[in-house]
């Protein structure tokens, strides 16, 4: 049984009100983090090795001291909860769950950077859960965790819930901050970045949902305690929200130390593949990363073990890994059509990117025409080299990492299941008939973990 | 006293574009820099423009190797980066046309800009100053790998005098940014996203503003063009002149496109980089259509590379040898002469008796 420190009491019946949360342990990082010197509360976090969880895996202590600290310039702590990646539902259920979690770890987090008013920019579609935060911001104000000189430090702080319009590149941190000034969601040209010029160009944090309450852990344990949970650089737990072909689809709060055969087969968490059906492929952290077929997803390259952290699930790079991302996991059976999936993808980012800058604009619609005409029975073999060089031209050279997201998905695609394309082009009328792939990459056992 | 001097001086960097170092201010950018080369070492710009605060970053076409990032830290960044918003640092060492990664991705971005483009170029005003038919001249292919349906959209007029041609923007951002710092109440933008984002304004509103029509000289492509010369001629049948006027409201220094005494455009004057000097008035650019109106102030410089320069003299020089003395002091006659040293010409046929042009006949001594 894995180690729990997020999700461990969201089962508690009414843990969303703040009188069941306080009375099981809630509010004690608040009161021990205001104690504490700012900077103090950022060594903790820098001694937990705490990675942002919002996708990129960058250490959260030192992204907080970066925050520059002109003299007189407000800063400001924002809150990413946009979470529109294919895949990605971890950051729902906490807010729906246990959103007094968020709220204290926002508060910490405020003290530590100083952040008088801080943003929890939320997913338009959320709309339901913004009135959960909405209550939980006013019980936590009316207790005295919120608002002027909280608990007689001096220290004010107001949150504010905005919620977004429905485009997943505000999701992207500096594309968010234009949203959040009411502008049209592009994402900014870096340097400078948000920590220097973020929110009216004020120096700025943004962090993700989980990050933000993974600090609270972090306080009541003390930094050490947390490292010790996980192995290596994959310090604390993670939150996965797992789906696709799996016997219980959900979001479960992982400590890293499982590996990812454990994760998919094991009954504690995804409980095998159902139907009787095997294994096939996976996307280990949502829709932007690398897909990997079951014989690289369960061992790496080198034959190790494939475990649940960020340095395993990237080992071999992009050639035989993939990425811990965002933590949504999708899994395949052997009847899913990595090429189909591939089309929807494609489709996907061509439909969510801004504009902005040419490779992404065009090269994204582009690569959905021809991925729709291989999945629709009229692709040629020359265009999967075609998409192998349209993507590595967006790759890189774009100007927020949206472009890469979208390349990523094609190239891995190609990469491992080069046949499935091949059997499209060349059977076109069984691939459009069966709408499905070829089953020789799926793992042969069934189930293997008790 | 030397001293002070020392203190006052800047400190310049030193940056390296494909092998050529020169010295340069900091806070200057690799493009800026590069321009200060001049030639091929500048990299193209789509999108940026010096005198539009925000622009650039977008279209790609300027992205740059950094091969070292500066003495301090001579790493070489990962990726290509955008030389218009990248800024020099000491030491830098840049690689533009010396790179082949550059070479192959900025031919990458040369293709996603003609992706969705018409190529209409033989009825677009924007014909032979066109910034994206120059691009596509140096690094484009003649063909395209595209095979699907160009994006399209309706043409729409803003106002009296601009017309918008959407289908052949290509969103660099610079008719924005120059709405935004040109007026206070900006009212065109960019709409909906990725590769169906359009520029436009709400409910086909016109743009009002005494210096709106600079956005027709900003726009690289032919998707803003001026409604009162649209179709009137191709540009490089008209000449440039360089006139000016007293006006109230803008400097008055325009550019006149002339053929014979008519003034068929007025634009604003540029540089060559292609981007305006002064700001023009729309009084300036779209009413005074009449010589009288201008002071000439001489024929404008053209860029020996444009085809605008085809149909453009700008000195003239009188050849000193004149014709008599080619032809060793005989009378140009006919143009037959040429044939002196051929068979055709028997010396027996006098060419200058021969009225009008001569033909074969006139050679037929059989006859
Ligand atoms: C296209 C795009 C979409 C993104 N969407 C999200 C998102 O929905 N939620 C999120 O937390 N981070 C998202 N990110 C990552 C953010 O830019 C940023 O890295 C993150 O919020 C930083 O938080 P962290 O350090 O806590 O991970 C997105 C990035 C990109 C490029
Ligand atoms: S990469 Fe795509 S989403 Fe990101 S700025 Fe460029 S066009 Fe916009
Ligand atoms: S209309 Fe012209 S200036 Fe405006 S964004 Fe399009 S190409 Fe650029
Ligand atoms: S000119 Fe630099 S990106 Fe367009």
């Amino acid at each position: 049984m894995g180690r729990k420190v997020l999700l461990d009491k969201a089962h508690i019946e009414g843990i969303r009100y703040y009188d069941v949360y306080r009375k099981n342990g809630g509010y004690a990082a608040v009161e021990k983090a205001l104690k504490m010197d700012p900077a103090a509360v950022v060594e903790e976090v820098k001694k937990s090795g705490l990675r942002g969880r919002g996708g990129a895996g960058f250490p959260t202590g030192m992204k907080w001291s970066f925050i520059a600290k002109p003299e007189g310039v407000p800063r400001h702590l924002v809150c990413n909860a946009d979470e529109s990646e294919p895949g990605t539902f971890k950051d729902r259920y906490l807010m729906e769950f246990i959103p007094h979690l968020l709220i204290e770890g926002l508060i910490v987090s405020s003290w530590a950077l100083g952040s008088n008013n801080t943003y929890i920019y939320i997913r338009g579609e959320y709309a339901w859960i913004v009135d959960i935060l909405e209550q939980a911001i006013t019980e936590a104000k009316n207790n005295g965790w919120l608002g002027k000189n909280i608990m007689n430090t001096g220290f004010d702080c107001e949150i504010h819930v905005q919620r977004g319009a429905g485009a997943y590149i505000c999701g992207e941190e500096t594309a968010l901050i234009e949203s959040l000034e009411g502008k049209r969601g592009n994402p900014r040209i870096k340097p400078p970045f948000p920590a220097v010029k973020g929110v009216w160009d004020r120096p700025t944090v943004v962090n993700n949902v989980e990050t933000l309450a993974a600090v609270v852990p972090i306080i009541n344990l003390g930094g050490e305690e947390y490292a010790k949970i996980g192995v290596g650089k994959s310090t604390g737990t993670k939150l996965i929200s797992a789906c696709g072909n799996i016997k219980k689809p959900g979001v479960y709060e992982i400590d890293m130390t499982i590996s990812v055969e454990e994760f998919i087969y094991s009954d504690e968490y995804c409980g095998g593949i159902p139907n009787g059906k095997k294994l096939k492929a996976c996307i280990p952290g949502g829709s932007s990363v690398p897909i990997l077929p079951a014989n690289l997803l369960l061992k790496t390259a080198k034959g190790e073990q494939r475990m649940m952290t960020y340095e395993s699930l990237s080992d071999g790079g992009f050639a035989t890994g993939s990425m811990m991302g965002s933590g949504g996991f999708i899994v395949f059976d052997e009847d899913q059509c990595v090429v189909r999936h591939t089309y929807t993808l494609a489709r996907f980012y061509r439909h969510e990117s801004c504009g902005q800058c040419s490779p992404c604009r065009e090269g994204t619609g582009w690569m959905e025409k021809i991925l729709k005409n291989i999945e629709y029975g009229s692709g040629k073999m020359s265009d999967i080299d075609l998409l192998w060089d349209i993507q590595r031209r967006i790759e890189g050279n774009t100007i927020c990492p949206l472009g890469d997201a979208a390349a990523w998905p094609v190239a891995a695609a190609i990469r491992h299941f080069r046949d499935e394309f091949e059997w499209h082009v060349n059977n076109p009328e069984e691939s459009q008939r069966r709408n499905y792939g070829l089953a020789h990459y799926a793992d042969e056992r069934q189930v293997v973990v008790g | 006293m030397a001293e002070e001097v020392k203190k006052e001086a800047p400190k310049l960097f030193k940056v390296t574009i494909d092998n050529i170092t020169i010295e340069v201010p900091p806070g200057t950018s690799i493009l800026n820099a590069a321009r200060q080369i001049g030639g091929e070492v500048a990299p193209p710009a789509m999108c940026y423009y010096s005198k539009l605060q925000g622009s650039g970053g977008k279209c790609r076409t300027c992205l740059v190797e950094v091969a070292a990032g500066s003495t301090a830290d001579p790493r070489p960044m990962p990726k290509l980066v955008a030389s218009c918003r990248t800024n020099v640092m000491d030491g830098m060492i840049v690689k533009n046309i010396t790179s082949e990664k550059v070479i192959d991705a900025r031919n990458g971005v040369v293709e996603f800009l003609l992706l969705n483009h018409p190529l209409d170029c033989p009825i677009c005003d924007q014909a032979g100053e066109c910034h994206l038919q120059d691009l596509s001249y140096e690094h484009g292919k003649e063909s395209t790998r595209y095979e699907f349906s160009r994006r399209t959209f309706e043409k729409h007029d803003l106002g009296p005098y601009i017309q918008l041609h959407m289908t052949r923007c290509i969103l660099c951002y610079r008719c924005v940014f120059t709405a935004d710092q040109i007026s206070k109440k900006r009212v065109h933008g960019v709409l909906d996203r990725g590769d169906h984002a359009e520029i436009a304004t709400y409910i086909e509103k016109s743009l009002d503003n005494d210096f709106i029509g600079n956005v027709i000289d900003v726009c690289p492509v032919g998707a803003l063009t001026d409604k009162t010369f649209r179709f009137k001629n191709r540009v490089w049948f008209t000449k440039p002149v360089d006139a000016h006027r007293d006006c109230p409201k803008c400097s008055g220094k325009v550019q006149l496109w002339m053929r014979g005494k008519e003034v068929f455009r007025v634009t604003a004057r540029k540089d060559e980089w292609g981007e305006v000097k002064d700001w023009i008035c729309n009084d300036c650019r779209f009413e005074k259509k009449d010589t009288a109106d201008w002071t000439i102030e001489g024929p404008s410089h053209v860029s020996r590379h444009s085809v605008i320069s085809q149909g453009h003299y700008e000195k003239l020089e009188k050849p000193n040898e004149t014709l008599v003395k080619v032809l060793d002091g005989r009378a140009p006659k006919l143009l037959m002469d040429i044939h002196s040293v051929s068979e055709v010409n028997k010396p027996t046929v006098k060419l200058s008796a021969i009225e009008g042009p001569a033909h074969s006949d006139d050679f037929n001594t059989a006859k």
